[in-house]
């Protein structure tokens, strides 16, 4: 097994960056914005962005929520699931724009239950996805629109992301047999 | 067949080697290098042979459960246990509170011919605790009833107890009491301890037991008659017949070998097979009940074999049927709890399993030693071997054993009733062999009488 | 987790892990859309062998909010009453497909049986058996007390440093028992409170302390006060002399209600016996959890059912 670092701490943050001015930019500006972050590691990046996204346009108080889809999962009857933990909307999501945020991108089933619980809990006016990385092999028609970074990669190959809330560094990393 | 056998180098119950040789149906000889030249030499040698074991409590559920038992195939149960000799308890269907009831049972007995077949007669008509039965009938009979029982029941009523235990005296018989204070165990299910409370299974008491004991034995000591204490199973009960008998009342008791072995714990899984009446008890009572073994105080060891058909046990347990079969395991229990333990000696085996409970049951002058001129009734062990016990290993017609499963120490090598086989080389006879051995061994009895 | 069978079997982190997810699972009882998407497809028999409505519903009802499909199932009137057994009950019915069976039935270990004889190859949830346990009343009772007590702050808690005192008919109850031992378990003090004839003979096999003075132990303000349903059949077998006796020294009157503490949680797994065991001003008062011991049936039983249906190794 060999891992491979592929975005180190500044690199994390520079993607970060990148996609808080993207969503201002096509989002014409902070207004109407919710952004929920995907259970784990998908939370802290929610508030990392949000957080940019404060500092870019002062003043502007982005809500940030968490939204945990594993009552959602299509692979429930399968595979020993992990807990669940509690979903947090801090406000109405009818009529926002929220922005989904999740560590990794990659077969999109994760997205597609996070996309079926937003519905049992509002109707947004519209549903982005941001994603710090998008690994391929999608399995559902689902695409992020805003990525950190493409990485291309096998199946076989694990990508690690590690976050300091959670692992004590920031740190993409890709783990394979080679 | 040739119907001179000589065992050469059996150990006898005492240590000392012996060759036995049995000629129609008899011992001629245990003299070491004996073996006439028209006998069947059969090698016994590291075999420990006892006498024919006897059994003061199966329930062979003929007449009646028929589903469950047969006198054929428990008495084949039987001889595959080493036993050479049962008493088969009284609650049949019809019960076996009559002459014609108990004649059936005996000839039933004769003419499967695995061991000689003693019906115990109920206390009461119907068990029902109220009147008692055809005792003299039953008495006088070609089944020459001596114990009588209402196993199952308790002869609740003081005054009933006390007439019965007055009126079988007359016939030198014994009341086998099965103690069960009825009110204090009123839907009981298992031992009353913690284990009961944790698993919320309503209690049986012992004091449930205790209590019926003193009140039969001061009932024996005032009518000074003979009292026999079934399945005696907690540790007060032992003190009170060691109380008894120090005060020269005439009570016997018996333990089964569940009760020498197993605990209230085995009820945790909640499976049926462990269900029994009188329950297994806590720690403490097999403990009380090996050492009172031991002492004297309990006189034999009974199996209380008590076949039942799967679906009375594959159920919940508030709904099985108590009871547990145990003929084939009776002596592999004794040897583990009370031969391996060192509390007592093969001696102590056949005086416990076959010499009392034949003095007990009236029969001692037929069953329970090895002497020249006795009936031939042996059992020949392997106390050396060690088998996983297994449904496959029982020959009755129920599988309802607690020890299946578990690994046993001792096996039964060969049975011998009346000087035929039921059991050799650790199989049992077939029933067509056995029934002829029957027939042959009849002709020479009355040939010889 | 594969089977609930009882509260003696949960370990502290497995009972925390359970009622953390029943927290989430009250969540979205606040939402315009109650259902959660999560065992759908799946099958659950409720086989009741016993009547218990309330239970029953509260199930139902748990079910139905994770989106499984639900077989009621109640023995009166079925081929049970004449004469199947439990093993070919059970059988008959998860040869038809049966993913969990949830089992309520008047023979203690009747759960034990189903989930452990090999007679069939599906999580078993133990829905109240006998005088045995009925888990999910346990867990439905430790929620609501860890609610009351910490409020939102409730998630990843036990009950530690609790005192709570169970009252009435301990010996015959599963309720009783299974808090006995999950309340213990999350960190909590109980006492068993009730008439002698009424307590397990042998107390030693619970974790627990005994008392059969109610006024004594509400004199130490314990944090809650649990009374049980006392069943009528055991009025009528010389457990004590008659109703009112046993109301007046072990039920919750007005006047020991008035005496206690303001603090003491008041709680009753239903349904009621008012005036017996339990005094209506008790039971209506703000300290009563009664009503949302109920709601909270729901969110526990959702909880175990995604356990025990996901196959989840944490819970």
């Amino acid at each position: 097994m060999t891992a491979r670092t592929l975005l180190q701490a500044a690199d994390i943050q520079r993607a970060l960056t990148r996609i808080a001015h993207e969503i201002l930019e096509s989002n014409r500006g902070a207004g109407d914005l919710v952004i929920l972050g995907i259970p784990t590691r998908g939370v802290f990046l929610a508030q990392r962005i949000a957080g940019i996204i404060s500092n870019i346009e002062p003043g502007s108080q982005v809500p940030v929520g968490v939204l945990d889809v594993t009552m959602y999962r299509d692979d429930l009857s399968d595979n020993p699931t992990r807990s669940t933990s509690p979903s947090h909307l801090p406000v109405n999501i009818d009529g926002a724009t929220v922005v989904l945020v999740d560590d990794v991108l990659y077969s999109g089933r994760t997205v597609r239950a996070a996309l079926d619980a937003l519905t049992d809990m509002g109707r947004p006016a519209v549903v982005r996805l941001a994603v710090l990385v998008d690994r391929g092999h999608r399995e559902l028609p689902i695409r992020a629109d805003y990525v950190g970074k493409n990485l291309p990669t096998s199946h076989s190959e694990r990508i690690n992301v590690r976050l300091v809330e959670t692992d004590g560094d920031d740190l993409v990393e890709i783990v394979g047999e080679r | 067949m040739n119907s001179v056998v000589a065992f050469v180098g059996a150990i006898l119950p005492s240590g000392e080697i012996a060759d036995i040789v049995v000629r129609d149906g008899l011992v001629e000889s245990l003299s070491p290098g004996a073996a006439p030249a028209d006998a069947e030499v059969v090698d016994a040698s590291g075999l420990r042979v006892l006498p024919g074991l006897v059994d003061l409590h199966t329930h062979l559920r003929e007449p009646g459960f028929e589903a469950s038992e047969t006198v054929l195939s428990g008495t084949q149960a039987a001889a595959a246990g080493g036993f050479t000799t049962v008493f088969a308890m009284a609650n049949t269907d019809p019960v076996a509170d009559n002459a014609g009831v108990v004649e059936e049972v005996w000839q039933r007995g004769v003419d499967a011919g695995y061991a000689t077949v003693r019906p115990i007669g109920a206390v009461t008509r119907g068990l029902e605790g109220e009147t008692l039965s055809d005792i003299a009938g039953m008495a006088n009979s070609r089944a020459q009833v001596r114990v009588f029982s209402d196993d199952g029941k308790c002869v609740f009523d003081p005054l009933v107890m006390r007439r019965a235990l007055e009126y079988v005296s007359t016939f030198d018989g014994v009341v086998a009491q099965h103690a069960q204070e009825p009110r204090l165990t009123v839907g009981s299910q298992m031992h009353e301890g913690a284990v009961s409370a944790r698993l919320g299974l309503t209690g049986w008491p012992a004091v449930a037991e205790e209590s019926i004991i003193a009140r039969d034995v001061l009932l024996a000591e005032y009518t000074g008659s003979r009292l026999h204490v079934c399945h005696l199973s907690t540790e007060r009960s032992v003190e009170i017949i060691r109380a008894a008998k120090a005060r020269g009342i005439r009570v016997t008791a018996e333990v089964t070998p569940h009760h020498l072995l197993l605990t209230d714990e085995s009820a945790q899984g909640y499976d049926a097979r462990f269900k029994v009446n009188p329950p297994l008890r806590s720690e403490s009572d097999v403990l009380a009940v090996r050492a009172g073994l031991a002492d004297g105080t309990i006189d034999i060891v009974a199996t209380d074999h008590a076949p039942h058909p799967s679906e009375s046990k594959e159920c919940e347990w508030g709904d099985a049927a108590f009871g547990m079969v145990g003929l084939e395991t009776a002596l592999s229990v004794v040897q583990l709890t009370m031969v391996e333990s060192g509390l007592m000696t093969w001696n102590d085996v056949a005086r416990t399993m076959s010499t009392t409970p034949a003095q007990i049951g009236g029969i001692s002058d037929v069953a329970g030693q090895i002497a020249v001129g006795r009936i031939a009734d042996l059992t020949f062990i392997d106390e050396n071997a060690r088998r996983q016990f297994s449904v496959a290993s029982l020959t009755g017609k129920s599988s309802n054993s607690p020890y299946v499963g578990r690994e046993l120490p001792g096996r039964i090598v060969h049975t011998m009733r009346h000087g035929y086989f039921t059991v050799r080389n650790g199989v049992v006879v077939d029933t067509e062999v056995v029934a002829a051995s029957v027939r042959n061994h009849g002709r020479k009895a009355q040939h010889n009488g | 987790m594969r089977h609930l069978l009882s509260a003696a079997d949960l370990s502290r982190e497995t009972a925390i892990a359970l009622l953390d997810s029943a927290e989430v699972m009250a969540e979205t009882a606040d939402r315009p859309h109650k259902k959660l998407p999560a065992l759908r497809g799946r099958t659950i028999v409720n086989l009741f062998f016993e009547d218990s409505t309330r239970t029953r519903i509260s199930f139902e009802a748990a079910q139905k909010r994770l989106s499984a499909d639900v077989i009621n199932f109640a023995a009166k009137g079925s081929s049970v009453s004449k004469g199947e057994s439990l093993k070919d009950t059970a059988q008959t019915l998860t040869a038809m497909g049966v993913d969990a069976v949830v089992i309520r039935h008047g023979s203690s270990g009747a759960p034990h049986l189903l989930a452990n004889r090999g007679w069939i190859d599906v999580p078993v949830v133990n829905a109240g058996d006998g005088t045995h346990e009925h888990p999910t009343q346990a867990l439905l009772d430790a929620f609501t007390l860890r609610r009351r007590v910490y409020g939102h702050d409730s998630r990843c808690r036990g009950l530690d440093g609790l005192r709570v005192a169970i009252v009435g008919d301990v010996s015959h109850s599963r309720v009783a028992r299974s808090n006995a031992w999950l309340l213990t378990t999350l960190g909590a003090t109980v006492t068993l409170v009730g008439p002698p004839t009424l307590l397990p003979h042998d107390r030693s096999a619970f974790p627990v302390n005994f008392a059969t003075n109610l006024d004594d132990v509400l004199r130490e303000s314990p944090d809650a006060v649990m009374m049980l349903r006392i069943q009528k059949e055991r009025m009528h077998s010389a457990f004590f002399p008659n109703e009112r006796e046993f109301g007046l020294t072990w039920g919750l009157t007005a006047e020991r209600f008035a005496a206690m503490s303001p603090h003491t949680l008041v709680m009753h797994p239903g349904p009621m016996n008012r005036g017996l065991e339990i005094c209506s001003v008790a039971a209506d008062s703000p300290q009563s959890t009664i009503l949302d011991q109920v709601a909270n049936g729901v969110f526990v039983r959702m909880a175990v059912m995604f356990a025990v249906l996901t196959g989840n190794e944490d819970v």
